[in-house]
């Protein structure tokens, strides 16, 4: 019996070779490929919602938003106040901008798992996922929470103090996208471990002051060359600090989390 | 068909140096059902969260298999439902947001299509999904934790003073997913009430201890 021929190839010829490229992308490569989808998934999709579910809840009750508002409302008033009609030098005053950013951020950043823990709802949440998209839920809502707070500073510290004038807009704005990415990562994991304990208020300005000192010192230097008017290439070595403080701390972060969210 | 075990290994629980309970252990598998009883503080609720991973055992092991495969401890999540008075929802939410955020982070997907309204329905919360869960009175508040317990439709249901806060119709609808869990799954409660323990078939008495086969 004669059996036609595609290319000088049998039917079956052609058949075999469809099915050795289906499975050479499906079950060769195929499982890894899914395996990374399955793995990015499972990491990505429950900490996008924990992020949502937490922005929501923050709009709903305002539990970090007012005591935020209420910390760079009084202490900008203060500044303004004391500082009165004195020539201070735009060193001084960058440092003051960081000193109302630190202590404006523990007042509100903390909450994020102190809340959980007030309501009860730790044990919820722990049965609901992993410990690692937790942590980068929460990780995602204070990076917004702090990059929306420090713009609201930096323009209402541009508006009211005099002196304080940017030279080098880029340098300011990198330093506060990149300062806000660095105390984010560095007071979400401090926050989860402070709500374990009893003196909770006290005790996360305190902790995070050794930890955050080298990042406030880099993010200092940055606003002094953006108020110098430096060109964007003489700040890159404090953007690259910002960015390694970042990684380590997140990176570090992921791996502590785990025992610190667990009993 | 899953085939899941859940096997306990001589655990022990102590809070500082403080014995709560010491070498327990079983084994269960599908269409099996265990009671823990014992008096206040004898330790139902402590081993209940030991058994859904919330805490670690002081000394032992917990192993989850399926289809004789083990189950990673940081899945086991994903094959446990747990209804008990620890477990709160969010009050900002409604009931209806609570049951669609819980689908969304556990990632069930397409899979939890229509169940937060069947669910509900089932516990007698429908009419009030859209109310904010501070309004609902602590039967209501029981009622949504069985929803959210069961939207991900676990292999093992641990119930944590099952009846408690419920009505009559309400303990009647509990009574029913018991019976139905015993005979897909395996089913846990911690309890002392009598009309509960009709339900389970193996018995651990915390104050004597006892262990099962």
């Amino acid at each position: 019996m004669h059996s036609s021929t595609r290319g000088g190839r049998s039917p079956l010829a052609h058949y075999d070779s469809i099915f050795k490229t289906y499975y050479h992308q499906n079950l060769e490569c195929g499982p890894a490929k899914l395996y990374l989808e399955d793995a990015l998934k499972s990491l990505f999709v429950p900490a996008y919602y924990i992020f949502l579910k937490d922005s929501r809840s923050e709009l709903r009750t305002r539990y970090a938003l007012n005591a935020l508002f209420m910390f760079v409302v009084t202490a900008l008033s203060i500044i303004l106040f004391s500082l009165g009609s004195e020539a201070v030098s735009s060193d001084v005053l960058s440092g003051i901008l960081w000193v109302v950013i630190f202590f404006s951020s523990m007042s509100g950043l903390s909450r994020t798992f102190v809340s959980e823990e007030e309501r009860g709802t730790v044990a919820t949440l722990q049965l609901l996922t992993r410990p690692t998209p937790v942590y980068v839920g929460k990780l995602i809502f204070n990076f917004f929470l702090t990059l929306s707070l420090n713009v609201v500073i930096s323009l209402l510290y541009l508006l009211l103090i005099n002196n304080f004038v940017i030279q080098s807009p880029a340098i300011f704005w990198t330093t506060i996208v990149l300062g806000s990415a660095a105390i984010a990562s560095a007071s979400t994991i401090i926050a989860a471990i402070i709500a374990k304990a009893n003196t909770k208020g006290t005790l996360y300005p305190v902790l995070s002051f050794p930890i955050m000192l080298p990042l406030l010192m880099t993010v200092m230097n940055a606003t002094r060359l953006a108020t110098e008017g430096a060109f964007f290439a003489e700040a890159l070595g404090e953007f690259q600090i910002l960015i390694s403080y970042t990684v380590v701390i997140t990176t570090a972060s992921i791996v502590l989390f785990e025992y610190v969210w667990k009993d | 068909m899953k085939q899941i075990t859940l096997s306990i290994e001589s655990i022990s629980k102590e809070f500082n140096r403080r014995i709560i309970f010491e070498n327990i252990s079983f084994s269960l598998s599908q269409k099996d059902s265990l009671a823990i009883t014992g008096r206040n503080g004898s330790g139902k609720s402590t081993l209940a969260k030991i058994l859904c991973g919330l805490l670690t055992p002081t000394k032992g092991k917990i192993s989850l298999s399926m289809n004789e495969k083990e189950i990673p401890a940081a899945d086991i999540h994903r094959h446990i439902g747990l209804v008990s008075p620890y477990i709160t929802m969010y009050d900002e939410f409604s009931g209806m947001e609570n049951l669609l955020v819980f689908a969304h982070i556990r990632n069930l997907g397409s899979a939890a299509d229509g169940d937060p309204e069947r669910l509900l329905r089932q516990f007698g919360i429908y009419e009030r999904r859209n109310d904010e869960v501070r309004t609902y009175s602590s039967g209501m508040k029981q009622r949504l934790k069985y929803a959210a317990a069961m939207l991900h439709h676990p292999e093992i249901l641990i119930l944590d003073e099952p009846t408690a806060n419920l009505d009559e119709e309400g303990a009647a609808t509990v009574h029913k997913l018991m019976r139905v869990q015993t005979g897909v799954g395996i089913l846990i409660i911690a309890t002392n009430d009598a009309k509960d323990l009709k339900f389970a078939v193996h018995n651990i008495d915390l104050n004597k201890v006892n262990s099962v086969a």
